[in-house]
């Protein structure tokens, strides 16, 4: 299909070091991150119409982090900028939505997570309902335990199901030299390992990732220009659940999702590639029963979250990977999947595409 | 390309209060929103995407409050996003809740910005739980002090910014403060904070949250009452610090103003736009902002407010709200602004009206006059005609 100019390609991808902790700030991990990216197209900083970033205050420890963060971008003379508090994924949209206004055609969005800081089974009970939740100490490893009993009663999964979840991802992070976690696990050797969260065991879980990665985006004319086979962003949604898991009819569907991909059109044809953004095993099993993928498509070969988990990345990184996938890999369609909130709360689809 | 016009066509804001111990964070937000939904004639399933803004997450003690507000803003099964710029934020809630309309992914899309200060500590938070934060004002003197040097302004000129935006805050119905005897004489005399700032020419500590509602073209002359239709946006971000950046008048600040003045065809901006409302926490940053957005002369902007232009009667009306110096919910604050500016377009500000308002433009600003939001919205789609 001829592309216009109000199509919107990614065109650049670049990810950082991904490690359990980092000695660095997040503007210093950001700062090279960002350069390789604009660099990758062959762009400088000035060249860039509009730039945004995903990050979390609570995450750094530090009220307006993200204010130095600036000084990564080089925003000298000022630059059109924006930051949201979510991860990298929805600074992407912002940035898409940003370019459809049609006076800019270059746009770079970037998450960054220093999760080490932080031990997330304390500091994510805040992030719950305050007056219902956070004085429980509702944290995420037990409210994912609930949801992954709900599944493992429902009969959709077995508990060796969410171990061959892991199993695959770690196998394919092999390849994956930005991998925090890879390698070969044997099924039965998992499921002896005792329960953190029952019926969760640690390596059910993500690790714990400090990293950044940044996204190029550009418009019409201008992907060719900077990219030979320029992913273009054909479908894009987002949307967000009842924040209360017991305020969901089914905790074991993820709705949202579903509305997502009914949006961004994934069924307009095959998927050759799905990048999946499940913090716990689990919930690959639950994304990919509301995609209603074909089994020819082939989930994160990435490795996905259960290798690296920087959040307020993770997202950005699976639109990063589905892209390359188009870029460098020569593959059609491809589609990147983001999450956020306790129990898969709020969930983006995209569907990318290159030239026939 | 795909730019298409934006309305704004329901308004809605809360009684701003230093403690707004009746109602939790839900019940805040749900009464601006309530109250944009009525102005727009509108329900909770009328509108497509939910965009919230607020300030640092630190305030509140709860990490992304967006997620536990998503039902209590209808927004279960929408899309819903959440912008944090600093203390531009509210400005930055209101650009992007209209590029969503305006983009054509959505038709009716609510933005709502709040901060419920009494929650916790800012000074606190502002120190990022540290300790030893120097505050705002204590960031901003010394950038006040400049400006007072480079233009040789008479000291009085910030007490009569204070005096003259409780003046308009005492007309608004919703504002925190409705200082109607201040003079002065009080501000003068009001214990010194942070020289040269008294406590009386700073911003309270507030409660409060703001709504607005854009539809499209359609939406918008469809309306129950007037619309005002988003002219021109910008969002302009600079470093903290560096040597070769002036913090008194940034660039950034200048570079979004040319941006809007030069979209909407606005060459002389004193005398073609009706009003402004700027952001204004301190007392002087009345006439800094009126030259750093080319409304005064460098150097000019103090002889505005000695002339009393920028009273409510005046010849440009600034703050006609009260202003940041009147309410302070910092998340909302800019959203506030962005709001006040659109209510003079539409003829629905009550006592603080302009009369004839056609076109207003809004800032906001946050971090160390660092980030800069800004619109211009108009009675009709060609306001200058």
């Amino acid at each position: 299909m001829a592309r216009t100019e109000n199509d919107i390609a990614i065109v650049g991808f670049a990810q950082g070091d991904m490690v359990r902790r980092s000695q660095k700030t997040e503007t210093e991990m950001m700062l090279p991150v960002v350069a390789e990216a604009i660099a990758s197209v062959g762009l400088t900083k000035n060249d860039i119409g509009f730039t945004v970033s995903g990050s979390c205050d609570y995450l750094s420890g530090q009220a307006f982090s993200f204010v130095s963060n600036v000084d990564a971008y080089g925003a000298w003379p000022p630059i059109n900028e924006s930051h949201v508090e979510m991860d990298g994924a929805w600074a992407l949209y912002e940035a898409f939505v940003r370019l459809m206004q049609g006076d800019i055609d270059t746009a770079l969005a970037a998450g960054v997570g220093k999760n080490s800081n932080s031990d997330a089974s304390t500091l994510y009970t805040i992030e719950m309902d305050p007056y219902y939740l956070t004085p429980l100490g509702a944290d995420p490893w037990s409210l994912a335990a609930l949801q992954a009993r709900a599944l493992l009663d429902s009969g959709k999964a077995t508990e060796r199901d969410f171990a061959e979840v892991v199993s695959r991802n770690r196998a394919n992070a092999k390849s994956n030299p930005k991998a925090q976690l890879s390698g070969d696990f044997d099924i039965d050797e998992l499921l002896a390992a005792d329960y953190v969260r029952n019926p969760l065991r640690r390596h059910d879980l993500p690790p714990t990732t400090d990293g950044c990665a940044a996204i190029i985006l550009a418009r019409g004319k201008k992907a060719y220009d900077l990219c030979e086979r320029p992913a273009w962003i054909t479908g894009i949604d987002h949307r967000i659940e009842a924040h209360l898991p017991t305020m969901r009819a089914d905790i074991t569907r993820s709705v949202s999702t579903a509305l997502a991909a009914a949006g961004a059109g994934v069924k307009n044809g095959p998927i050759d590639v799905a990048e999946i953004y499940a913090p716990f095993s689990f919930q690959e099993l639950i994304i990919r029963e509301a995609l209603d993928l074909d089994a020819s498509t082939e989930i994160n070969p990435s490795g996905g979250a259960l290798a690296t988990n920087p959040v307020m990345v993770s997202g950005l990184i699976r639109m990063g990977e589905a892209a390359n996938q188009i870029i460098k890999n020569g593959k059609r369609r491809t589609l990147a999947h983001a999450t956020s909130g306790p129990c898969l709360q709020q969930n983006l689809v995209a569907v990318l595409e290159g030239d026939e | 390309m795909s730019h298409q016009p934006v309305a704004v066509v329901g308004i809605g804001q809360t009684h701003h209060k230093r403690l707004r111990a009746d109602v939790s964070i839900t019940g805040l937000v749900r009464e601006a929103a309530q109250r944009a939904l009525e102005d727009a004639n509108m329900d909770w399933s009328d509108i497509d995407a939910v965009v919230l803004g607020k300030a640092p997450d630190l305030f509140e003690g709860v990490m992304k409050p967006e997620m536990f507000l998503a039902d209590a803003l209808g927004a279960v099964n929408k899309p819903m996003f959440r912008v944090h710029t600093a203390g531009s934020v509210g400005g930055s809630t209101g650009i992007v809740g209209s590029h969503l309309v305006g983009s054509g992914r959505h038709k009716r899309v609510l933005s709502i910005a709040f901060e419920k200060q009494s929650e916790g500590n800012a000074q606190f938070a502002l120190g990022g739980g540290k300790g030893a934060s120097i505050g705002a004002g204590g960031a901003f003197a010394p950038f006040i002090r400049a400006y007072i040097r480079r233009s040789g302004a008479p000291e009085d000129i910030g007490w009569q910014v204070a005096v003259k935006d409780r003046l308009n805050g005492a007309k608004n119905p919703y504002a925190h403060l409705k200082l109607a005897d201040i003079t002065i004489d009080k501000v003068k005399e009001s214990p010194m904070m942070w020289d040269p700032l008294h406590f009386l020419e700073s911003c309270p500590s507030s409660d409060g949250a703001c709504a607005v509602i854009f539809t499209d073209e359609e939406g918008g002359k469809a309306a129950s009452k007037p619309p005002a239709w988003v002219l021109a946006t910008a969002m302009k971000s600079e470093p903290s610090t560096f040597a070769g950046r002036d913090p008194v008048s940034p660039a950034a600040a200048h570079d979004c103003s040319d941006e809007i003045y030069k979209a909407i065809g606005v060459t002389n901006p004193k005398e073609q736009i009706d009003c402004a409302e700027l952001y204004v926490p301190f007392s002087w940053y009345e006439p800094m902002w009126l030259e750093a957005h080319d409304i005064a002369a460098p150097g000019d902007g103090w002889k505005m407010t000695a002339n009393g232009d920028t009273a409510l009667g005046g010849s440009f009306p600034i703050n006609m709200s009260g202003g940041v110096l009147s309410s302070n919910p910092i998340g909302a604050s800019g959203l506030l602004r962005f709001a006040e500016a659109a209510l003079q377009v539409r003829g629905q500000a009550g006592e603080h009206q302009v009369g004839g308002a056609k076109l207003a433009i809004a800032q906001a600003y946050g971090a160390n006059a660092q980030f800069f939001a800004m619109w211009a919205v108009g009675s009709s789609l060609n306001p200058l005609g």
